[in-house]
């Protein structure tokens, strides 16, 4: 051939020359050697590529589930809100939402053979399972919720009533030891991914004396088979009392299911008898057992502890009155000026940074549900105050008998932030003067503590403002609480981990976490950790393949990191007015460009999410030729519904943020779960929701709207229809 | 002149924030240090590809007796690598005629246990992990074969993003 080809010009001396005088056909061993080098090198650059990537996937994922949870506040404060003020929905009351909410026992399920009423066609062709539980009934019950089959109400029932018979005679904290089987085996969150507990099933084997298993809460909410995870693990409670111990998690929590699908999955599977199954997974929920403690050495709880955690304490009380963590007990009217304390508190606390990371320097205080500030100026401050004094001037209180409660002392002038409101069962612990709480609270904290406290790397135990409940604690903390008791370790679950599992506080505590794919296919491991009479942790990974084909590393990093993205760009979407401005200032003339640097510190500050943007700006907005962003790409949304001509920015927006609390309120009034609402329903409860946040849109775009998606004309809207066509789908991504 | 170095010092303030972005990805217990494992990744992150020797010179000039680097002097040195274009990624004709001199009988693609023996090969060869996750995007499933070229597509594509 000619004249030798450079292949590369780099001067670093990555040429490849040809060699004149070697054919092409057998190139000399040293030229082979130098490709070789330069595609191994090649490949673990892009390697390395593919682990940042996977990285920030990991970090929007975790930044945006931490930030969702907060919201859920606002939905609970939301149903006080509708508890309190009273509304008819098409007559049937505040039935609907107390029921879920406050329930009044049903007589009828008072009674524990209730379930003997239900008859069993003889057409049912799932698990039939008969009391006391035998092997060859778990085995069924476990083979056909592999074939996704469904467990009779009737049985469902019957095995939560023993399920709860058992617990009663629980105590909080339960004690094993290893002396009687092998090993015991600790598995974390599951969050109704079956496949991931047959595979551990699988793997390990099936409960027994011989195979004793802890798993330490959060079975349901967020999969989509949290009936069946659940049922399992009560069936082999029953089956092995001694040898099947259950944590209590945060999600085993009435108010947390309605927010996150254990409630919409059992009432779409149990059409009939959703509600009383409900029901009594409530009572079941709040009589778990709040921990373990393996050979008085090895503790055991979902979240962790706080520097006020006392297990004597814990062990105490009545853990059934705690039936959430999301409603305050009320407490008794004797007690009238505690809450107002609680108001006056203090303005920004010091320490309450609502970035995750805790940063050094202060974040800009801002109001998270401005819609609830909206509330507390226009309407009377304690009819939007949540749980904490609803129960001093609620509709039910004989004294306030209209819905504008309190004409009792105002609230004091101070203008206490609304993250006061926010976090109502955190501030009010917060603020309380020290010796003596009402131990209806001191109980409460103590369980919240235990349940959603999240480990940090400092020294110190702070409250943990991300998630809204329980606390930060630190080495220190962790430290003194099991020389305390003579305990070696801590064991949690509650955090999600890529690999499933996670070693912190020099070896004290343990994380395990037992969802693979938790965020998206191929996010993270699940794994469970074995402790033997050594109490040497030995840990298990696994990852569950949805595809019979094995996913590449590049495919599953791809997947995650597409659907990261689309929910940024949702989120994005859904500040977009608070977006805009913040962009203000730095765009005076709106010329609809800043800086990337600019860009980058608005969405920060706005988002309030930790997160590499520079890195991401190429999937979330267009650079201009002289290297500026325009900032408006960032809402170039597509979405079917977004085209409606009744569909304003505004209006946009508010559906795409608060879609999933829209799906929860439709859920609730579908009474017969047809999947449709009637125009009215719908009218009335958005304006129901829209009054609370405080969004002013006008009753004729709703109307417009509402009659726009009645698309077959008969006064009845398909909700779900209507919620997808607000997900959103952005023009950049380079996949539409 | 003022305007130069305005420009100059806007270059600069957006070449730091960068860095400080890849950083803080890998900055796991928030103190501004990362794990010296990590510095490859970060330094690839960045845009830039040094080889394995080369990333050695950096890990040399910033790394802490104690096994960290810390970002004050990661700092300076990463600014100076991207600011001079040091280590730019190799081209994909490049890339594309490795794989052709490799490829003896120009069949068009390459045996796995063809390609896995040049992987071993050479100062830095492949661990056994590396191997199989290379040969797991590589490998046609069908024909067991690695058609070189469309690997090289693929993973050129999806390293632009």
């Amino acid at each position: 051939m000619g004249c030798g080809t450079s292949i590369s010009t780099e001067p670093q001396g990555r040429a490849m020359e040809t060699e004149e005088a070697s054919s092409p056909a057998t190139p000399s061993p040293a030229l082979t050697m130098k490709a070789a080098i330069l595609i191994q090198g090649w490949y673990r650059r892009y390697m390395a590529r593919l682990e940042m990537r996977r990285r920030y996937t990991w970090s929007i994922f975790q930044s945006i589930e931490y930030a969702g949870e907060q919201d859920q506040l606002q939905l609970s404060s939301f149903f006080s809100f509708m508890l309190d003020n009273f509304t008819h929905l098409n007559g049937s009351g505040p039935d609907l939402i107390s029921q879920l909410l406050d329930p009044v026992v049903d007589p009828w399920l008072g009674r524990e053979t209730c379930y003997e009423l239900i008859p069993v066609a003889e057409s049912y062709s799932g698990p039939r399972i008969s009391f006391p539980l035998s092997v060859s009934h778990t085995n069924s019950l476990v083979n056909a919720f592999k074939e996704h089959q469904t467990l009779h109400a009737r049985y469902a029932l019957q095995l939560l009533w023993e399920t709860k018979k058992l617990l009663k005679q629980m105590p909080n904290i339960v004690h094993m030891s290893t002396s009687y089987a092998k090993e015991i085996t600790i598995c974390g969150d599951l969050h109704g991914h079956l496949d991931d507990l047959l595979l551990i099933f699988y793997k390990n084997g099936l409960p027994s004396a011989e195979t004793p298993y802890v798993f330490n809460g959060d079975f349901v909410d967020r999969g989509k088979q949290s009936t069946e995870v659940v049922l399992i693990l009560f069936a082999y409670l029953l089956l092995y009392p001694n040898h099947m111990h259950l944590n209590r998690g945060n999600h085993e929590d009435h108010i947390m299911n309605l927010r996150y699908g254990f409630t919409k999955e059992v009432m779409q599977k149990y059409k009939t008898h959703g509600r009383e199954i409900l029901q009594l997974f409530q009572d079941v929920f709040s009589l778990l057992p709040i921990a373990t403690v393996i050979d008085s050495k090895v503790l055991i709880v979902h979240g962790g502890i706080s520097d006020q955690t006392d297990l004597d304490f814990l062990n105490s009380i009545e853990r059934q009155k705690v039936k959430s963590a999301l409603r305050l007990p009320r407490r008794s009217l004797e007690e009238p000026d505690v809450s107002r304390p609680y108001k006056q508190a203090h303005g920004p606390r010091p320490g309450s940074s609502h970035s995750r990371r805790q940063r050094p320097g202060a974040q800009t205080k801002r109001k998270r549900h401005r819609g609830l500030s909206r509330q507390d100026s226009g309407s009377s401050s304690s009819s939007s105050s949540s749980s904490s004094s609803s129960s001093l001037c609620s509709s039910r209180t004989p004294s306030c008998l209209s819905p504008r409660p309190c004409s009792s002392p105002p609230p004091p002038p101070v203008p206490f932030s609304v993250d006061g409101l926010q976090v109502p069962f955190l501030d009010s612990l917060a603020s309380l003067p020290p010796p003596s709480p009402p131990r209806v609270e001191r109980e409460w904290k103590q369980m919240v503590d235990v349940l959603w406290s999240d480990p940090k790397p400092q020294d110190g135990c702070t409250p943990n403002t991300f998630r809204g409940g329980g606390c930060y604690y630190g080495p220190d903390v962790t430290q003194r609480l099991l020389r305390h008791h003579g305990y070696q370790l801590l064991i949690r679950s509650h955090e999600c981990k890529q690999e499933g599992y996670e070693i912190c506080h020099g070896g004290n505590v343990i994380t395990i976490f037992s969802a693979s794919n938790y965020y998206e296919e191929g996010s993270n491991r699940g794994a469970y950790v074995k402790l033997g009479q050594d109490l040497l942790p030995r840990f298990y990974q696994y990852q569950v393949s949805r595809t019979t084909r094995k996913l590449t590393l590049t495919q599953r990093v791809r997947a995650a990191e597409g659907s990261a993205l689309r929910a940024l760009q949702e989120k994005l979407f859904s500040h977009r007015s608070e977006l805009l401005t913040g962009f203000l200032p730095f765009d005076h003339n709106n010329t609809g460009f800043v800086s990337v640097s600019e860009w980058a510190q608005v969405l920060e500050t706005v988002l309030r999410l930790d997160l590499p943007w520079r890195t991401l700006r190429p999937h979330l907005a267009r650079l201009a030729p002289d290297g500026s962003v325009e900032y408006l790409s960032c809402f170039d949304y597509m979405g079917p519904g977004l085209h409606l001509p009744q569909v304003t920015p505004n209006l946009a927006e508010t559906l795409v943020r608060y879609r999933t609390d829209l799906e929860l309120i439709f859920n609730i009034i579908d009474k017969d779960h047809s999947g449709l609402i009637s125009l009215d329903e719908f009218r009335h409860t958005w304006r129901l929701f829209s009054g609370h946040l405080g969004v002013a849109l006008d009753d004729g775009a709703i109307d417009a709207l509402a009659r726009s998606i009645d698309f077959n004309k008969d006064g009845s809207i398909d909700f779900t229809e209507f919620l997808e066509a607000f997900r959103v789908v952005h023009k950049l991504d380079k996949d539409h | 002149m003022a305007d130069d170095r305005e420009r100059a010092e806007i270059l600069v303030t957006g070449v730091h924030k960068r860095i400080n972005d890849a950083f803080q990805v890998f900055d796991h217990d928030l103190n501004k240090t990362v794990d010296v494992r990590e510095i490859g990744a970060i330094v690839r992150s960045l845009g830039c590809f040094p080889t394995e020797a080369e990333l050695l010179d950096i890990i040399d000039e910033v790394e802490e007796p104690n096994g960290f680097i810390c970002f004050e002097r990661f700092l300076p040195t990463m600014s100076k690598i991207l600011m001079e274009n040091k280590y730019r990624p190799i081209p994909e004709d490049t890339l594309l005629k490795a794989f052709e001199v490799l490829d003896q009988q120009k069949k068009g693609h390459l045996e796995p246990n063809e390609l896995t023996e040049y992987m071993r090969q050479g100062d830095e060869p492949f661990t056994q992990l590396e191997m199989e996750e290379m040969l797991s995007s590589a490998v046609e499933p069908d024909s067991n074969l690695i058609y070189y070229k469309d690997f090289v597509n693929m993973m050129v594509l999806d390293g632009e993003r």
